[in-house]
C-alpha cells in the first residue's frame, strides 16, 4: 500500500475514534434524548444492515423489515419465556434471523430487480400476517407486552430515562459498523462489489456468485434481526409496526439520503431522517411526511453533493 | 511408447440447438499445452455459442469438454475458470465502480482461494498484490491503475479487460476478439501485449482481424455454419479452396 493512502486511513480512523467517542457521550450530554439517541443507533444498524446488500452486493430489497420485525419478537420471545439477558437474547435473535435470512436468500438470487422488490415485499407481508395471525405467541394486534429485561451484562439496570438503553444500542451498532467496515474492505467484500458490478465478469473470473449472494443476505439478516432484537428489548414491546412496509421504505429513504455503498450513508440517513422526523412532526404532525418527500425529490433532481453544496446551486448541471 | 502429450483443452462432438437451429453441429476441437490456435468463420458461424458451451456459460445437448483430460462438460462456469480455463469478451466486461488496481487484486485473491476471507484487508496477501503489480506493469496500467475503470480511455479498459483474464493464471485463455473496436492508434500495444502472452498458455483467438490471426496462430479451425469445415496450419488454411470460397468469398484472396 502506498504511503499516501496509508495517511488516509489512519486520518480517518482518528475522525471514526472521536465520531464513536462523541456519539457513546451524547446520552449523558442530552439525557433527556436518550430514547432518541437509541432509537437512531437502532435505525442506523438497519440501514448499515441494508447498505450491505444493496449498496455492496446490489441487491434490492423492499421487505427488509422482514427481518428486523423478526429478531425483534425472536429476541422478545426469548426474555419472556426463557432468559432475559440482554446480550444473550440479542444473539439469540441473531442467530435465528440468520437462519431466516438464508432461507429468504434463495428467492433473491434470479430474477430482476422488480421481480426481488416483489418478492422481498411479499416476505415482509406475509410474516406480518403470521404475526398477527399466531397472538398466542405473538400478541397479534396488541403487540407482545410484559418484556422484562435482566441488566446488560449483569451490571447495567435498564433506566426509564432509556441512557442505559441508549448505550447498549449505541456499544452493538459500533461494533456492527466496525465489524461490516472490515467486511467490505476484504476480498469478500471486493467480489461483493465486482458482483454488483458486472454479474457476468464475476462468473467468468470463478467468483461462486450464488454463494456470495446467500452469504451476504445472510450476514446482513442477522445485522437487522440484531437491530429488531434492540428495539424489543431496550423499548420491552414488539409489535406489529416492525414488520410494516413503511419500516422497509423509510430504510430505503435514509440509504438515498445517505447515499449507498459507503457504509456511512446509513448512519448519515438515519440521523437526519430520524431528526428530521422529530423536528418536522413536532411543527407540522400531520404533514412532516410532505416534508420529507420533498426533501427526496430534490435530493434526487439536483443531486446530493449540489444539495450539500449552496456555491453550486445556480451553476449549470454536469 | 511414450503416450502423446495430453491436450491442454479437448472439445468432442459438441452440439448445441436453439429450437430448430442448430448453432454447433459435433465440433471438435483439440489444443495442446502452449497452442495458438484460430477459430475464423464468417458472422453467424456459432464462434460465440462454442465459446460459451465451452466456458459453461450455455449448456451443450451432447458432447464433452476436457481440460487437461479431466471431463468438465457439467461443472458450473466458475469452477471452470477455477481450474483454468478462461475468457475475455468481445464486448467489454468490467467492474466499473473499482479501480483497475482492486480488481486485479481482488481477482488474484479469488483465484488464491481468498473469496471467503472477510477478515483481512483485500490486498493484504502478498501473493495477489505481486500478481497484480506484474500484471499492471505487463499491459501498462501503471499511470491509471488507482483511477475508477468507468473513467478509463477504451484502449486501456481492453487492457484490462485481458488482464483480467490473466489475474486468474489460465491454462487456457480464449480470447475474443481482442482487437475488437480499438483506434488505431492503441492497437501496437495491444497486439504486442497479446504477442507478449505467457508461452505455457494454450490460446485459442477468435478474430476477424486476419493480419492479427495469421500472425498470431500456429493453427487455425474455420467454422461454417456451426461446423468445422476444416483445420490446418495457417499456410493449408490459406491455400485452401473451400475456405477462400466460403469465408473470404468472392475470389478475395488472405494475405499473401
Amino acid at each position: 500500500m502506498s504511503d499516501r493512502a496509508w495517511v488516509l486511513r489512519s486520518h480517518r480512523a482518528r475522525w471514526e475514534m472521536a465520531f464513536a467517542g462523541l456519539a457513546l457521550l451524547l446520552p449523558w450530554i442530552v439525557p433527556s434524548h436518550a430514547m432518541m439517541i437509541n432509537e437512531i443507533a437502532i435505525t442506523a444498524l438497519f440501514a448499515l444492515s441494508l447498505d450491505l446488500i444493496l449498496g455492496y452486493a446490489g441487491i434490492v430489497s423492499l421487505g427488509h423489515a422482514a427481518f428486523f420485525g423478526f429478531g425483534a419478537y425472536s429476541a422478545a420471545l426469548f426474555a419472556k419465556h426463557v432468559w432475559p439477558d440482554p446480550v444473550l437474547g440479542l444473539m439469540f435473535a441473531m442467530v435465528v434471523t440468520a437462519l431466516l435470512g438464508l432461507l429468504c436468500s434463495a428467492t433473491v438470487l434470479r430474477g430482476s430487480d422488480l421481480t426481488r422488490l416483489m418478492v422481498t415485499l411479499g416476505v415482509a407481508m406475509i410474516l406480518l400476517e403470521l404475526a398477527n395471525k399466531l397472538d398466542e405467541l405473538t400478541g397479534g394486534a396488541d403487540g407482545l407486552q410484559g418484556v422484562v429485561m435482566a441488566p446488560v451484562l449483569g451490571l447495567y439496570e435498564f433506566d426509564l430515562q432509556g441512557q442505559t438503553a441508549a448505550w447498549y444500542s449505541l456499544v452493538v451498532g459500533l461494533i456492527g459498523f466496525a465489524w461490516a467496515r472490515r467486511l467490505v474492505a476484504s476480498p469478500f467484500g471486493g467480489s461483493l462489489m465486482a458482483i454488483r458490478d458486472n454479474r457476468l465478469r464475476a462468473m467468468a473470473v470463478g467468483i461462486p456468485v450464488a454463494q456470495r449472494l446467500v452469504t451476504v443476505y445472510t450476514l446482513a439478516a442477522a445485522l437487522a434481526g440484531a437491530a429488531g432484537g434492540l428495539l424489543a428489548q431496550t423499548t420491552g414491546f414488539a409489535s406489529l409496526d416492525v414488520f410494516a412496509f413503511e419500516r422497509s421504505a423509510d430504510v430505503m429513504l435514509m440509504l438515498v439520503i445517505g447515499g449507498v455503498g459507503w457504509l456511512y450513508g446509513g448512519v448519515v440517513g438515519a440521523v437526519v431522517f430520524k431528526l428530521l422526523q422529530d423536528q418536522l412532526s413536532a411543527v407540522t404532525p400531520q404533514y412532516w411526511m410532505f416534508w420529507i418527500g420533498l426533501l427526496l425529490v430534490l435530493l434526487v433532481l439536483v443531486g446530493r453533493e449540489r444539495l450539500l453544496h449552496p456555491s453550486q446551486w445556480w451553476r449549470p448541471s454536469p | 511408447m511414450s503416450q502423446p502429450p495430453m491436450p491442454a483443452l479437448e472439445v468432442r462432438g459438441l452440439v448445441k440447438q436453439f429450437g430448430g437451429i442448430v448453432a454447433t453441429q459435433q465440433v471438435d476441437l483439440q489444443l495442446p499445452a502452449g497452442a495458438r490456435h484460430a477459430l475464423i468463420g464468417p458472422n453467424g458461424a456459432g464462434k460465440t455459442t462454442l465459446i460459451h458451451l465451452i466456458t459453461g456459460m450455455l449448456k451443450a445437448d451432447q458432447g464433452q469438454v476436457l481440460l487437461s483430460g479431466q471431463d468438465i462438460t457439467h461443472l458450473p462456469a466458475h469452477r471452470r475458470v477455477q481450474q483454468g480455463l478462461v475468457r475475455t469478451f468481445q464486448i467489454n466486461q468490467l467492474f466499473d465502480t473499482l479501480t483497475p488496481w482492486d480488481t486485479l487484486t481482488l481477482v488474484a485473491s479469488e483465484h488464491l482461494g481468498l473469496g471467503r476471507r472477510w477478515w483481512q484487508p483485500l490486498g493484504r496477501d502478498p501473493r495477489a498484490t505481486r500478481t497484480a503489480q506484474r500484471l499492471v506493469e505487463q499491459f501498462h496500467l501503471e499511470d491509471v491503475c488507482h483511477r475508477v475503470t468507468r473513467e478509463l480511455a477504451y484502449g486501456k479498459r481492453r487492457l484490462l479487460e485481458m488482464a483480467i483474464a490473466l489475474a486468474c493464471e489460465p491454462r487456457v485463455l480464449l480470447l475474443d476478439e481482442p482487437v475488437a473496436g480499438v483506434p488505431a492508434g492503441e492497437r501496437e500495444e495491444l497486439l504486442a501485449t497479446i504477442a507478449a502472452l505467457p508461452e505455457e498458455v494454450a490460446i485459442l483467438l477468435i478474430e476477424h482481424d486476419m493480419d492479427l490471426v495469421f500472425t498470431f496462430a500456429r493453427s487455425m479451425t474455420v467454422l461454417v455454419n456451426g461446423a468445422v469445415l476444416t483445420q490446418g496450419t495457417p499456410e493449408e488454411i490459406r491455400q485452401d479452396p473451400r475456405v477462400r470460397e466460403v469465408y473470404l468469398g468472392h475470389g478475395e484472396t488472405a494475405h499473401d
